[in-house]
């Protein structure tokens, strides 16, 4: 699997994601910083975590803007795979290629603990390493995770089964205790919680390690 | 140019004294640019004149130290070109006027320090002071330095992974924001500010220079009084972004030949970069304020040399370097400005409209501010107290649960959950601990660190309290396998012009020196924060130690758990039921006498020696150390840690219960083994007195001849007050 992680300015999940993607497909990552404008020939694009624009006017908001989001478009539109994780997921909330929004959490405060989660899917490229109802824990660190969505919306995304992960005690006050979702084609996914930080049962768990190896034998088949 | 008045000397914190010195070193009156150059070069806040004496006194040189205090922060050898760059320094005055941008500007400026000698940052700590609960400020400060310290260190991608957290009256007024940073260099790559290079240019990079924090260091060097509120305009507004920007920018620019020094604009700002900058490498400057990169107009020289604008940096280049070295911060959409030159004039001279505003001579003004041997007084030593004397509670169990559930007793995991202390996917022990453990990226190797004071301690017995706070910092890194290497010193205290005060320092330096010599554990940085006072009435005295240890291989290191049912409870080292200065006195009898316990430093280093080797021996499986609370706490923070219990048997050999489960003895450690017997013949041929004082198993705790109580309702205790607390919302106070 040819991967590439994009960096902003005040990306800060950057290189745990490129060490997380590096160890899962055994070869380098490339960081692609926002000003460039081509990302053919990568099966997965990661938009990592962080506060890409000091979380200025809105998380993701500016980012979204950048000219390296239309090529995540055209990459998504493609087929590709695009994983975008806590302001990777705002920012592809903000870009239209996800549905919702990342508000403010519930209790006003920055969140950063263990949260348990269960899926909710295990026929896309990202999940086909869990089982559905499967329990697992990743860590969440965010201040803006509460997702939201207009009924109507919210409605479509329950309907279409767009909800990858939900979680079991909800933190931050997201409708239907949604912690990530799938665009309608299932080839997107954005998620508040960091499967990147569990890969190592030394830094606490290793629940984050079948998605990454999902997505590396997804694009090897 | 205005004439400059006594009043106005006296506005900008001169007393005569050192008026006469700013005339002798001019040779004529100086105008307002310079006057307000000496007052901040020589504020207390940057000028140590009423500590320096003292702090020469302190133990700074280890094989393994690489660069002691001085520069912006201090360095150890991780081996294998991995440099350890780390430094403690507060913001009380600010934090406390402005809670939010004080704390978050402080967090901003330490690590600063640190990147500006060329390392990431890869851990903060914070150790945190307010007053009382019942204070009507302190919910409202909490909320505020929590979040601003949080809003900076999550932004910048650095995991915030320890610190303390505790409430005293005497901090109603005067609260203690102790911010630490350490950081990763490689050796061979580590940056200083001694300018050097005749006719090199000099660039200021970074945010643009507003009016922001003009004085504040010449407000962190005063008393507070009711007008305080009035310093809010003095207080500096962080933007955590620029500094993520900053921080890219200068470690891509420092892996080219680019740079020959580099500053950090702190407290000061310009002034004092400039001057340490020149004045470190026997240089001058000539410096046009015309090219300063300005965020308000018109701008006079006196703001742009005082401003305290953050984000900023001052840096030598190598001549020719400057295109190459503009480029990496237009990427990084920062300003970059050439603003002067390196010459050999030894005088800084500052150019403005095209006219001179101002002429100095460096050195006398940087390396002869004054310096005081302040009159001190020797803290009275306090009358013993016997742990017979003291009351025993009613109920042991109720008196333990009563301790880990106070303000200053309860788990501060509502604070640490506010601060990612994961990012950059190393923390290998998180916050909660003895201490925090962080990897160094792509090793095996580990970073230890904790923060540690007992101001009650110090505050009956500075010697003792200083000896401890050290030797509290070195269990902590010792108890998860970690040696000790190295400490900074935040060195909070009251009005040193009052002796007692002063006694205070002075006593606290003697105890700090002691154990550093003691533990083979030198002080490698520091920052000294004085007048921590508001109408008279001074803080505790507040030596807080940030200590800094190595692990070869992280994968050794245990945390304070219990582990697993069936294995052995072992206590190492002596117990006689010290009470004086306990939390025990403090919670359950409202009472603050007697001495605090003595430091026993060679059996600190004993007992430390071996239970480092038992842990890397594979021989224990988790350890904690006792401090507040004593035994009783230390097995319920065990417990609590694990939801296991124990069956605890009545050691007490001949003291009273009381004594033996909350007395505060020092050097002493509780670790687990799964083969007690072993584990007893290898501390006695060690010399090291240690007790199987039960196992592990159940849900509750046991301790014979005291009681019992369950591990979830010690648990529910334990982390119910600060959420509790901080729930109610200001309004209804």
């Amino acid at each position: 699997m040819k991967a590439c992680v994009i960096v902003f300015p005040a990306s800060n999940c950057d290189r745990d994601m490129k060490v997380a993607l590096e160890a899962a497909t055994g070869s380098a990552v490339d960081m692609v910083w926002h000003r460039e404008t081509d990302l053919t020939g990568y099966d997965l694009v990661a938009v990592p975590g962080g506060f890409s624009y000091g979380d200025y006017l809105r998380c993701g908001a500016m980012a979204a803007r950048s000219p390296i989001m239309a090529e995540v478009i055209k990459h998504a539109n493609r087929g590709g795979h695009v994983l975008g994780v806590c302001n990777g997921f705002q920012i592809l909330c903000e870009s239209g290629l996800l549905p919702g929004v990342l508000m403010r959490n519930a209790n006003l405060k920055f969140i950063c603990k263990d949260l348990e989660l269960t899926v909710e899917r295990n026929d896309t490229a990202f999940t086909n390493g869990y089982t559905v109802g499967q329990t697992i824990t990743f860590p969440a660190a965010h201040h803006d995770g509460n997702y939201f969505a207009n009924s109507e919306t919210l409605k479509r995304v329950e309907g279409e089964g767009q909800v990858a992960f939900r979680y079991v005690n909800n933190p931050n006050g997201s409708a239907d205790d949604i912690a990530g979702v799938y665009n309608e084609a299932g080839n997107v996914l954005g998620l508040m919680p960091h499967p990147e930080r569990s890969v190592e049962t030394l830094l606490g768990g290793l629940d984050g390690k079948p998605m990454f190896d999902s997505l590396v034998k997804t694009a090897a088949a | 140019m205005s004439e400059i008045t006594p009043e106005i000397v006296k506005e900008h914190g001169l007393n005569e004294e050192e008026y006469q010195m700013v005339l002798d070193i001019m040779g004529r009156e100086p105008n307002i640019n310079e006057l307000g150059i000496f007052s901040v070069m020589w504020s207390e806040h940057c000028s140590y004149k009423s500590s320096k004496k003292w702090l020469k006194t302190l133990p700074t040189e280890a094989p393994w130290v690489i660069c002691g205090p001085g520069e912006n922060a201090g360095i150890i050898d991780a081996g294998d070109n991995d440099a350890i760059i780390f430094k403690m320094e507060s913001h009380n005055h600010p934090s406390y006027i402005e809670p939010f941008q004080g704390a978050a500007t402080g967090v901003g400026g330490i690590m600063r320090d640190v990147f500006t000698m060329g390392a990431r940052p890869i851990a903060n700590l914070n150790a945190l002071r307010f007053g009382v609960p019942e204070h009507p400020k302190t919910r409202h400060l909490v909320h505020g330095v929590v979040e601003g310290i949080g809003s900076y260190g999550n932004c910048m991608g650095v995991p915030t992974v320890g610190g303390e957290v505790e409430f005293d009256s005497s901090y109603d007024g005067n609260i203690l924001v102790n911010a630490m940073c350490i950081g990763l260099a490689e050796a061979d790559n580590i940056f200083y500010c001694a300018a050097a290079g005749i006719g090199n240019p000099v660039v200021y990079v970074g945010s643009k220079t507003g009016r922001d924090g003009i004085h504040g260091a010449t407000m962190a060097s005063t008393e507070f009084t009711a007008d305080t509120e009035d310093k809010r305009p003095t207080v500096q507004v962080g933007d955590p972004f620029t500094e993520k920007l900053l921080l890219e920018a200068c470690l891509e620019l420092m892996q080219t030949d680019a740079i020959v020094a580099i500053q950090d604009m702190g407290a000061a700002g310009l002034t004092s970069s400039s001057f340490e900058m020149a004045s470190s490498g026997g240089v001058g400057i000539d410096m046009n304020l015309d090219n300063v990169p300005q965020r308000e107009e018109n701008m006079t020289p006196y703001e742009m040399m005082l401003s305290e604008s953050q984000e900023r940096m001052l840096m030598v280049l190598k001549p020719g370097k400057e295109d190459m070295a503009k480029a990496i911060f237009e990427k990084w959409e920062l300003d970059f400005a050439i603003i002067g030159t390196i010459t050999d004039t030894g005088r800084m001279r500052l150019f403005h409209k095209g006219e001179m505003v101002g002429d100095l001579p460096i050195s006398p003004l940087a390396d002869a501010s004054p310096e005081y041997d302040r009159p001190w007084v020797p803290t009275p030593k306090r009358d013993p107290l016997k742990a017979e004397d003291v009351p025993a509670p009613d109920n042991m169990m109720d008196a333990l649960k009563t301790l880990i559930s106070t303000p200053n007793g309860c788990s501060k995991r509502w604070v640490w959950e506010q601060y990612d202390h994961m990012v950059m996917n190393d923390t290998v022990a998180r916050p909660g601990g003895d201490a925090a453990i962080v990897r160094i990226h792509g090793t095996t190797k580990g970073v230890a660190t904790t923060s540690d004071v007992t101001p009650r301690y110090v505050f009956a017995d500075p010697v003792e309290g200083g000896k401890q706070a050290v030797a509290e910092t070195y269990r902590n890194i010792t108890a998860t396998g970690a040696t000790p290497k190295a400490i900074t010193d935040n060195m909070n205290f009251g009005n040193p012009e009052r002796p007692e005060i002063m006694g205070q320092f002075v006593g606290a330096c003697e105890g700090i020196s002691a154990a550093c010599i003691a533990l083979d554990y030198p002080v490698v940085s520091g920052n000294v924060s004085l007048y921590n006072e508001t109408n008279g009435q001074g803080i505790l005295p507040t030596p807080t130690i940030g200590g800094v240890g190595l692990i070869a291989d992280v994968s050794q290191s245990i945390g304070m758990a219990f582990t697993a049912a069936g294995e052995s409870i072992i206590l190492i080292g002596e117990t006689s039921g010290h009470l004086g200065c306990s939390q025990y006195l403090a919670e359950v009898l409202d009472r603050k006498d007697g001495p605090p316990p003595t430091v026993d430093l060679a059996l600190e280093r004993k007992h430390g020696d071996f239970v480092r080797s038992e842990i890397l021996a594979g021989n224990i499986t988790a350890c904690h150390d006792l401090s507040d609370g004593g035994l009783a706490v230390t097995l319920a923070e065990m417990a609590m840690a694990s939801g296991l219990g124990a069956e605890i048997s009545d050691a007490s050999n001949g003291l009273v219960m009381h004594g033996w489960l909350f007395g505060e003895d020092q050097a002493r450690y509780v670790a687990i083994t799964k083969d007690a017997d072993a584990f007893l013949v290898a501390a006695k041929s060690a010399g090291v007195s240690a007790t199987k004082i039960g196992e592990i198993g159940g849900e509750a705790l046991n301790i014979e001849h005291a009681g019992t109580i369950s591990v979830s309702s010690m648990q529910d205790a334990h982390e119910g007050w600060m959420p509790e607390f901080m729930a109610h919302p200001d309004f209804e106070d």
